[in-house]
C-alpha cells in the first residue's frame, strides 16, 4: 500500500483529526496568551517577579511533555483535559516569559511621559504598554504555536485527539499494513499545519502592529 | 484662538484679562524625604512663580531641580509642604486628572512610537472627552504653531521625524488641552546645538503669543539666560541660592557657587539677553519674488543702494541673498534655495546672530518672523554697535519669594495666593 492511496482511503478521517490537532492547539494557545499576558502584566513590574517567572518557564520546558500528560491523566482520568492543560501549560511558559521580557523592555521615560500627561495606570497599560511590548509578545505567541504543534502529537498517547493518532497507531503496528504510513502522514500533517500557522500568525503580527514600531 | 472655554473650565484657572493665560505657582515649604536616604532631596523649597513667566530652574546634577518639577505635577509626591496653582492647592486634586491640566515636555519629547504624530498630539483632548472634530481642529492649529506643516507630519509616525521635530511635536502634545502651566525637563538636551538654538527662539516666540507659566529644568546655564525671565539657582536640597533675571545673576552672582556656575565671560553671556527683535538696526533691504523680471529687482536695488537682493517664496520667506550681478545671469528670478544662508528668528540673541555671521561669508544675517516670513536683515556694524548698549533683563517688578526658610514660607502663605 503506497502513501497516496492510504491518504486517500482515510481522508476524512485524516482531515477531522488534522482539524481536531489544530483546533486543540488554537484553543490553548490562545488561552494561554490571555494567561500569560495577564501573568506578565503582574509580573513584569519587580524584579524578583520576573526572575520568578524566567526560572518557572525554564524549568517547565524542561519536563518531558509525556510526564506531565501522565499527572494530569492519572489526577483527572480524563484524556482531552490531559491533553488541553498540557498544551495549554506549554504555551503558558513561553507566552509568559515573552510577556515579562516585552513589557519590562518598554521604555521607562515613555511610561513617565505617560504619567506626565495624566494617562491612568489602566490607560498606560492598554495605550502605551501592551501595544510596545505585542510584538515580543505575539513572537512568543508564535514559538509556542509550533511548539506545541508537537506536543499535541504527544498528548494523544493519552486518547487526545488529533493527528497524534495516526503516529502513534502507526509506531506501535510498525511493520504491519499501512503503519508507517500512518506514522508518515502523521508527521508530515503536524509539520505542514505548524507552517501554515506560522504563516498565519505573522499576517496577524503585520495587520496588528502599528507602522511605527514595525521591524 | 485656542479653546478658552476648556480652559476656563479647568481645574487651575488660566486667561486672564490682560492676555496672560497663564497661571501663577506657589511652592510653600515643600519637603521630598526618601526613606534611607539622610538628607532630603528637596529641603522645604519655598517659591513664587509669577503668572505668564519662563522660570528656569538650575544647577548641578542631583540638586534637586527635577525634583522641585515633579512635584508641581505630582509625578512625585512630596513629603511635606503645599503647593498651588492660581491658588488650588493640588495635592488636593486626583494626580492623573491634575496632570491633564498641566502640559508636561521632557527630553527627546517622549513620543510614543507606535502612534502618528496626531494620536499623540491628541491624547489629552481624547482623555478629556474632545469629539473628533474638535480634537483635529486642535492638531491642526499646534502643529502649525510648533512649525510642522499638519498635512505633511499628521500621520507620520515619530520615528520618521528628526530629533527636532519629534521635540516639537512634544511641544504640541503638552499644549494640546491649553493648560496654563507647561512643566519642562531638560526639554532640548538630546538635540545638536543648532537645532536647540532653533527650538529654544520657537518656544519663546511660542511664549508670545500664548503667555503660560513655563517652569523649565536645565543644567545649561547659557539656555537658563536664553530662555528665562527668572531663573532660580539651585544648591543641594533644592536650597535656593539666587533667584533673579539673568541679567542681574550675570551682573551680581550672589556667591562663588553662582559665580562658577555663571562660569568664565559672563560678559559675552550677556549677549544672551538682547534678541535681535529688540535691535533697531534692521534694515529692509531689496527683496525678489520668485518669477519677477530680474530687470526689475535690479532697479529697485538700484534706486535705494543695494548691492544685493534677498529673494522670496511665495510665502515671503527668504530663500537666497545674491548679489545683483549674480541675479542679472538670469532672466526671470528663480527659486535656488541657498542651504549656507545665514536666517536668524527674530527672537534669536545677539550672542546667535554675531556666531552666524562669523561663521558666514555673508557680513549679516537674513532676520524672519512669524512662520519663517522675511523681517529685515541685520549686518555685523548693527550688532557691534548693540554690544555696547545697555543690557536689560526680561522681568521687571520686584523680585518674586524664594528660599528654603520659615521666612520665605511665611511670606508666601501669608502674601500669596491662598
Amino acid at each position: 500500500m503506497d502513501l497516496w492511496s492510504f491518504v486517500a482511503e482515510r481522508r476524512e478521517q485524516i482531515a477531522f483529526q488534522a482539524f481536531q490537532h489544530v483546533s486543540l492547539v488554537v484553543q490553548s494557545v490562545l488561552l494561554a496568551t490571555v494567561l500569560g499576558v495577564a501573568l506578565g502584566v503582574v509580573s513584569h513590574r519587580r524584579a524578583w517577579a520576573r526572575g520568578l517567572a524566567s526560572t518557572i518557564s525554564s524549568i517547565g520546558l524542561t519536563l518531558p511533555a509525556l510526564a506531565v500528560i501522565a499527572v494530569v491523566y492519572g489526577a483527572t482520568g480524563q484524556g482531552v483535559t490531559a491533553a488541553v492543560a498540557a498544551v495549554t501549560l506549554y504555551a503558558l511558559l513561553v507566552v509568559w516569559r515573552n510577556a515579562v521580557v516585552g513589557l519590562a523592555g518598554v521604555d521607562g521615560q515613555l511610561l513617565e511621559a505617560a504619567r506626565g500627561l495624566g494617562m491612568s495606570s489602566t490607560r498606560r497599560l492598554l495605550r502605551v504598554q501592551l501595544p510596545l511590548a505585542w510584538p515580543v509578545i505575539l513572537s512568543g505567541v508564535r514559538v509556542s504555536t509550533q511548539m506545541v504543534m508537537g506536543i499535541a502529537a504527544i498528548a494523544a498517547y493519552v486518547t487526545g485527539p488529533g493527528l497524534g493518532g495516526l503516529i502513534f497507531t502507526g509506531l506501535t503496528r510498525l511493520g504491519g499494513a499501512g503503519a508507517l504510513e500512518s506514522a508518515l502522514t502523521g508527521t508530515v500533517l503536524v509539520v505542514v499545519l505548524a507552517l501554515v500557522l506560522d504563516l498565519l500568525l505573522v499576517l496577524l503580527g503585520r495587520a496588528t502592529t502599528p507602522r511605527g514600531i514595525r521591524a | 484662538m485656542p479653546d478658552h472655554q476648556t480652559a476656563s473650565a479647568g481645574l487651575l484657572g488660566g486667561h486672564r484679562p490682560d492676555g496672560v493665560s497663564g497661571a501663577a505657582i506657589d511652592l510653600v515649604g515643600v519637603t521630598k524625604s526618601y526613606p534611607g536616604q539622610g538628607a532630603a532631596a528637596v529641603d522645604r523649597i519655598s517659591l513664587q512663580i509669577p503668572a505668564g513667566e519662563i522660570v528656569m530652574l538650575v544647577g548641578p546634577s542631583g540638586c534637586g531641580k527635577t525634583t522641585t518639577l515633579k512635584m508641581i505635577n505630582r509625578l512625585i509626591e512630596p513629603t511635606s509642604g503645599t503647593i498651588t496653582i492660581d491658588g488650588r492647592d493640588v495635592l488636593s486634586l486626583d494626580g492623573d486628572e491634575l496632570r491633564r491640566q498641566i502640559g508636561y515636555v521632557i527630553q527627546a519629547g517622549g513620543l510614543f512610537p507606535h502612534m502618528t504624530v496626531a494620536t499623540n498630539v491628541g491624547i489629552v483632548p481624547g482623555m478629556l472627552g474632545w469629539d473628533k472634530k474638535r480634537t483635529a481642529e486642535r492638531t491642526e492649529q499646534l502643529l502649525e504653531l510648533v512649525g510642522l506643516d499638519p498635512a505633511r507630519y499628521r500621520d507620520r509616525y515619530p520615528g520618521e521625524l528628526s530629533g527636532g521635530q519629534q521635540q516639537r511635536v512634544g511641544v504640541a502634545r503638552a499644549l494640546a488641552a491649553d493648560p496654563p502651566v507647561l512643566l519642562m525637563d531638560e526639554p532640548f538636551g538630546a538635540v545638536d546645538p543648532i537645532t536647540r538654538q532653533r527650538l529654544q527662539d520657537e518656544l519663546l516666540r511660542i511664549q508670545d503669543e500664548l503667555h503660560k507659566t513655563i517652569v523649565c529644568v536645565t543644567h545649561d546655564f547659557d539656555e537658563a539666560v536664553k530662555l528665562g525671565d527668572r531663573i532660580v539657582v539651585l544648591g543641594e536640597g533644592a536650597r535656593v541660592v539666587q533667584y533673579d533675571t539673568p541679567a542681574e545673576v550675570l551682573a551680581h552672582p550672589a556667591d562663588s557657587f553662582v559665580g562658577d556656575f555663571v562660569g568664565s565671560g559672563a560678559a559675552l553671556k550677556a549677549l544672551t539677553l538682547t534678541r535681535v527683535g529688540d535691535l533697531d538696526g534692521l534694515q529692509r533691504t531689496t527683496t525678489a519674488r520668485v518669477g519677477e523680471a530680474v530687470a526689475d529687482v535690479v532697479a529697485r536695488a538700484h534706486a535705494v543702494g543695494d548691492a544685493a537682493a534677498v529673494v522670496l517664496d511665495g510665502r515671503g520667506r527668504p530663500q537666497r541673498w545674491p548679489w545683483l550681478r549674480q541675479l542679472q545671469a538670469e532672466g526671470d528670478v528663480v527659486l535656488d534655495r541657498d542651504e549656507d544662508m545665514p536666517v536668524l528668528d527674530l527672537r534669536a540673541t545677539l550672542n546667535d546672530a554675531l556666531d552666524s555671521m562669523l561663521g558666514s561669508s555673508y557680513g549679516g544675517v537674513v532676520v524672519t518672523g512669524r512662520r519663517e516670513a522675511y523681517e529685515g536683515v541685520l549686518f555685523l556694524q548693527t550688532a557691534i554697535d548693540a554690544v555696547a548698549s545697555t543690557r536689560r533683563g526680561h522681568a521687571d517688578g520686584p523680585t518674586p519669594v524664594a528660599g528654603n526658610d520659615e521666612d520665605a514660607a511665611r511670606a508666601l502663605a501669608g502674601g500669596g495666593a491662598s
